[in-house]
């Protein structure tokens, strides 16, 4: 049994995402392939290639690819799968919007979100907002599988792969790119950080966001967060939502300042390694799920936070 | 140009979701059911386009039990023009649902279909892209603004780290995120007058598609609990409690 990973990137560098799922992908089977599909992203070949465990590195060039168009991108996959057993793909907005039509295009299921690889066919995702774990068994001859990679260690690097190019397939059809704004930033990205600092709709405006949160996210080399409420309320951008609609995170380390633990943004980070939780109101459900819990206004406790890792040589 | 618009009916999302005790679901027994969330963003989205003038015509179609037919009124009372539920007891997974839902366009021929990205029960984020490969249309997913004119539609989608722009040719698949509006409330006139729209229901045993499920359900669990830990004094405590478990 074969299997293909699809390879995370921005074209420029391989995201650590790839190397989770590659390790999901080895519990399915030793002969594992990653594809790498964009433009100008010969650096991500070679990284893809030192993977340890990756048998194989497929590279695709053009520019639909390179603007992941989901179209283009299922179309490269759906034709290759006639030599593989199943395909993994991590869980990204890319992810999402391309595996089901590989799945469709197969006639086979998509098991979307997998967090565990029981065996072959089993495999366990969560549902309902995570408020719940399915396990479920694919009776399809090909697999079609999403992957939360935050669930899975990162696949080692030190391994030395071929890079076979290979055609870059039919194109996008009648989609085509006019732009892209991606937010440009110096911090981690929120998915990938081992610290992130989140605020809430304490917060009260996008000035005092900015003023709280991103000096305490800087003085750890943090991702910054952000709660539904927070970013309905206009406080924070769209893509620093941590939740089941948002980003699903699992630092080192999560600050919760000001956010309350709506069971929507529990779901995004109660797999991170230590919760610290800052609250004015004791009863918060933030504080069920928080390691350490202070319950204080975030207005007099992030000063002191701050202060007290200056102290600790932060 | 027709929009033919999806609708889901499940657990209300204010409901806190219990797993049974023999492991075979979630206690669905008495428990409030409302419209999929992302589907009343659809919807609305639909009837704003209408109010627009680029659309002439909002066909909601529901697949599900016959209490489905409420979602379906919910749906009428925002302004859809017509209803179509596909009944059936059977809990169908996003590729059946996408290949009931490519029959039902062969039918009706909409010039979109406009669909919430993800049901909050299933919470697959599939239906809409397969029924897009299904046939062969364009899809934009995660919309967060819905451009349409004459041929096609230009759509602003939510990706990682940012937005993107991208233009469709109509026919396609449009998957709405969460941005995309915020639905209206149905007032009382609409909902007396949707009562009076006309709502068809078809056997789904009548469209011949292959349903037949691809996973079986091995059980389902709750989720391990995370334990709360300490409260502490001072912000001051935290930095000495991460600093002596090597966190920071």
């Amino acid at each position: 049994m074969a299997v293909l990973v699809f390879a995370d990137h921005d074209n420029a560098s391989l995201k650590d995402s790839t190397h989770k799922t590659v390790t999901a992908a080895l519990a399915l089977s030793g002969d594992v392939d990653v594809l790498v599909a964009g433009k100008g992203a010969g650096e991500v070949a070679k990284a893809a290639a030192g993977i340890a465990g990756v048998r194989k590195v497929l590279h695709a060039e053009s520019d639909a690819l390179g603007q992941g168009l989901a179209e283009a991108i299922a179309s490269l996959i759906t034709p290759l799968m006639s030599g593989y057993d199943a395909v993994l793909t991590p869980a990204t907005s890319l992810g999402k919007s391309f595996s089901p039509r590989v799945a469709a295009k197969l006639d086979v299921a998509q098991v979307t979100e997998v967090v565990e690889v029981v065996d072959g066919s089993t495999f366990v995702r969560p549902i309902y907002a995570g408020n719940a774990l399915e396990t479920v068994q694919s009776s399809d001859a090909k697999k079609v599988i999403t992957v939360r990679a935050t669930n899975f260690k990162a696949a080692a690097d030190g391994g030395s792969a071929a890079i076979e190019t290979i055609d870059a397939g039919p194109g996008a059809g009648k989609t085509s790119f006019v732009d892209q704004q991606i937010v440009k930033s110096a911090r981690p990205e929120l998915t990938a950080a081992k610290i992130v600092v989140s605020g809430g709709r304490a917060m009260g405006s996008a000035e005092e966001f900015q003023r709280v949160i991103e000096p305490l996210a800087d003085k750890l080399g943090a991702a910054v967060g952000a709660s539904r409420a927070a970013v309905d309320a206009g406080y924070a951008p769209n893509d620093y939502q941590v939740g089941q609609t948002g980003k699903v995170v699992a630092p080192e380390l999560y600050v919760a300042i000001g956010i309350s633990g709506a069971i929507q943004h529990l779901a995004g980070m109660k797999d991170s390694k230590v919760i610290v939780a800052i609250n004015k109101d004791g009863d918060a459900p933030i504080f069920q799920v928080a390691d350490l819990g202070l319950v204080a206004d975030y207005k007099s406790a992030v000063p002191e936070l701050m202060d007290a890792l200056a102290a600790a040589g932060k | 140009m027709k929009v033919l618009v999806p609708v889901k009916r499940v657990i209300d999302y204010n409901v806190k979701v219990r797993v049974k005790a023999d492991q075979t679901g979630v206690d669905l027994a008495n428990v409030k059911m409302a419209m999929n969330p992302f589907c009343e963003i659809a919807v609305e989205e639909a009837v704003r386009q209408k109010e627009k003038g680029a659309v002439t015509e909002v066909v909601a179609v529901s697949i599900g039990p016959a209490q489905a037919q409420e979602t379906l009124r919910t749906a009428l009372a925002m302004g859809a023009d017509r209803a179509i539920l596909i009944q059936t007891d059977q809990d169908l997974e996003p590729l059946a649902v996408a290949k009931v839902l490519a029959a039902v366009v062969a039918e009706e021929a909409p010039g979109a279909v406009i669909m919430g990205k993800q049901a909050i029960d299933g919470d697959n984020n599939a239906t809409g892209q397969m029924l897009s490969a299904l046939l062969d249309w364009p899809q934009a997913a995660f919309a967060s603004e819905v451009v349409l004119s004459a041929g096609s539609a230009k759509v602003t989608r939510e990706i990682d780290g940012g937005l993107q722009t991208i233009e469709v040719a109509l026919p396609a698949v449009i998957t709405a995120d969460l941005r995309l509006n915020e639905p209206r409330y149905a007032s009382l006139p609409n909902i007396m007058k949707a009562k009076k729209k006309p709502l068809d229901v078809k056997e789904l045993s009548a469209l011949g598609v292959d349903t037949a499920p691809r996973l079986k359900v091995v059980k389902v669990t709750e989720p391990p609990k995370r334990s709360g830990g300490v409260k502490v004094e001072s912000a001051a405590d935290i930095v000495s409690n991460l600093k002596t478990n090597g966190v920071i």
